[in-house]
């Protein structure tokens, strides 16, 4: 199991859980708002829609269903 | 910038790239690159399950690749095309150069989603992505799921999220149970097809089949807004409205996983200037595209299921290693694959009806919140691109074009580089 930072609480999560899926995992559903201000979370779960995006270590707008949870990661959802 | 220079490229590690690959080297090529975005080899129907492929066939083909003096090149994203024979790729380490003297693009498919009031509600996702998210690690125990659209990829991820102790409510299928059956019958050609269906239909009989029938809309009672992390994933239901044989039939569940069938990711064969005809890439009969050096293997040439990515691979594969003899070996099974593409297409062909499922204020285009009704005043994808913004978000239309295509006859705009967005310093 890893550590990781999800809105700044600590979770635990199995190696190679990709970041989506950690997310979802612990009842958080908002990944981002759209430019109207809705509410969005992974659709496609591949790479292509770009529903999924959080923050992860700082940078924006990163796809979280295709970047695999790394000890420590801190991620930021609904900025 | 990394640069990486090989004989034989493939853009793409899924069956079709895989079985390019080894191909190749059986057939004698040297110096061979996979390059693929996932962290791991498999592409979407062998996609790995934290971490590993499971499916003992895929396991072998990527034991054997991984083994042989096949390079691999994961986590690596291919956007644009530099001079004739250089591709680029985004990385976790930044941009790297591929320089090829004969390419295989094997990019595969992604779902093609359909707008309906309540499709951009968080717990619903595309079929196969769910399914993707389960193999991220998500779990789906005991949620009550509906698995909703159209195709054969409906019972599969069915099967799968069964097999993962979901409770699949109910598998809402739009085609007619007429098309499906004729389909079926079809697979009397094909034994080992019609082996694997019958034991699908075993695994799932508990799950009713809806035939003729399509969501209406979904709505979910409270607003569906949590940032907090909460030990008990708590999740508010959705409430489903189906559309059945003209009825309203309604489903309460946890998630909705709805996609209709495949659309090819023709990208970057377009953007190489490779022809497409009617929204596939053209091959000959070895798989090579318009372009001498250029091969295409999968589902960009077609949607014809895994059997098929893996016999157009291996053409291609052979064929790129200049020994053509193997490939032609391969003909009579491929074109076999073709008609089992062909006869699925059809089945699962999209109703009119579907064309009308989005009201007037549903968003058509989920990157710059297009709504319909600013869409339907046009009359094709570009003027409708320049005034609305619709498609020029970070999936580049690769969710609304489809979708527009089918409701508003529109045809895609050309392609232009990046074709996947880059952060600005790898540019
Ligand atoms: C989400 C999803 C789930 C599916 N699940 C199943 C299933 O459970 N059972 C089933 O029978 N069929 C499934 N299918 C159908 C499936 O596509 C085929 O059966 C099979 O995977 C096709 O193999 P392929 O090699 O042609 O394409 P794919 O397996 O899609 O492989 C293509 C690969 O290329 C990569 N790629 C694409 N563009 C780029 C780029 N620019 N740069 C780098 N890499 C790139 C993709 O990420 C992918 O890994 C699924 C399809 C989708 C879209
Ligand atoms: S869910 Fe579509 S890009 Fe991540």
């Amino acid at each position: 199991m890893i550590t990781i930072k999800l809105n700044n609480s600590d979770i635990s999560v199995e190696e190679n859980t990709t970041v989506a899926a950690s997310i979802l995992s612990s009842g958080v559903d908002a990944f981002r708002r759209s430019v109207s201000g809705e509410v969005r979370g992974p659709l496609c779960g591949m790479g292509v829609c770009f529903e999924c995006r959080v923050t992860i270590d700082g940078v924006r707008h990163q796809r979280s269903c295709t970047t695999l949870v790394a000890d420590g990661m801190e991620i930021i959802t609904d900025e | 910038m990394n640069r990486n220079a090989s004989d034989i490229l493939i853009v793409g590690g899924g069956a079709a790239g895989m079985s390019a690959a080894f191909a190749a080297t059986s057939g004698g090529g040297t110096n061979i690159t996979i390059v693929d975005d996932n962290p791991h080899l498999g592409g979407q129907i062998w996609r790995a399950e934290l971490g590993k492929v499971r499916n003992a066939d895929a396991a072998k083909l990527i034991e054997a690749i991984e083994a042989g003096r096949i390079g691999v090149v994961n986590s690596a994203q291919v956007f644009a095309a530099v001079s004739e024979n250089k591709l680029l790729a985004e990385t976790p380490n930044g941009t790297t150069e591929f320089e090829y003297k004969k390419l295989i693009i094997a990019t595969g498919a992604r779902e093609r989603f359909l707008p309906f009031p309540g499709w951009t509600l968080s717990g619903v996702f595309g079929a196969g992505g769910l399914q993707a998210l389960v193999k991220g690690g998500l779990n789906v125990k005991n949620k009550r799921i509906v698995v909703a659209g159209t195709g054969p990829l409906l019972l599969a991820v069915a099967d799968y999220l069964n097999s993962k102790g979901a409770n699949v409510v109910a598998i809402v299928e739009q085609a007619s149970a007429r098309n499906i059956n004729r389909f079926a019958l079809g697979l009397w050609n094909s034994p080992a097809k019609l082996i694997q269906a019958a034991a699908l239909k075993k695994r799932l009989f508990r799950i009713p089949y809806l035939t003729n029938t399509w969501i209406a809309n979904v709505t979910c009672g409270s607003p569906r807004v949590s940032k907090g992390v909460t030990s008990n994933a708590a999740i508010k239901s959705l409430s489903l409205n189906l559309n059945r044989n003209g009825k309203t039939q309604t489903i309460e569940c946890d998630h909705l996983a709805c996609g209709f069938h495949l659309v090819p990711n023709t990208e970057l064969a377009a953007l190489l200037g490779c022809k497409i005809e009617d929204g596939f890439v053209s091959v000959d009969g070895f798989q090579r595209t318009s372009l001498n050096n250029v091969y295409c293997a999968g589902e960009p040439t077609a949607i014809g299921g895994v059997e098929a990515s893996l016999v157009e691979g291996k053409i291609a594969g052979y064929a790129a290693a200049d020994n053509e003899e193997r490939s032609r070996e391969l003909f009579t099974k491929r074109d076999k694959t073709r008609r089992f593409g062909n006869a699925l297409n059809t089945a699962f062909a999209l109703r009119g009806e579907l064309k009308t499922l989005a009201d007037n204020a549903t968003i058509v285009c989920r990157c710059e919140d297009v709504q319909y009704e600013k869409l339907a005043a046009f009359d094709d994808w570009r003027t409708a691109k320049l005034q609305t913004r619709c498609g020029m978000g970070p999936c580049q239309g690769r969710i609304c074009g489809p979708a527009t295509e089918f409701i508003f006859g529109w045809k895609p705009g050309p392609v232009r580089p990046p074709i996947f967005p880059v952060k600005l310093e790898n540019l």
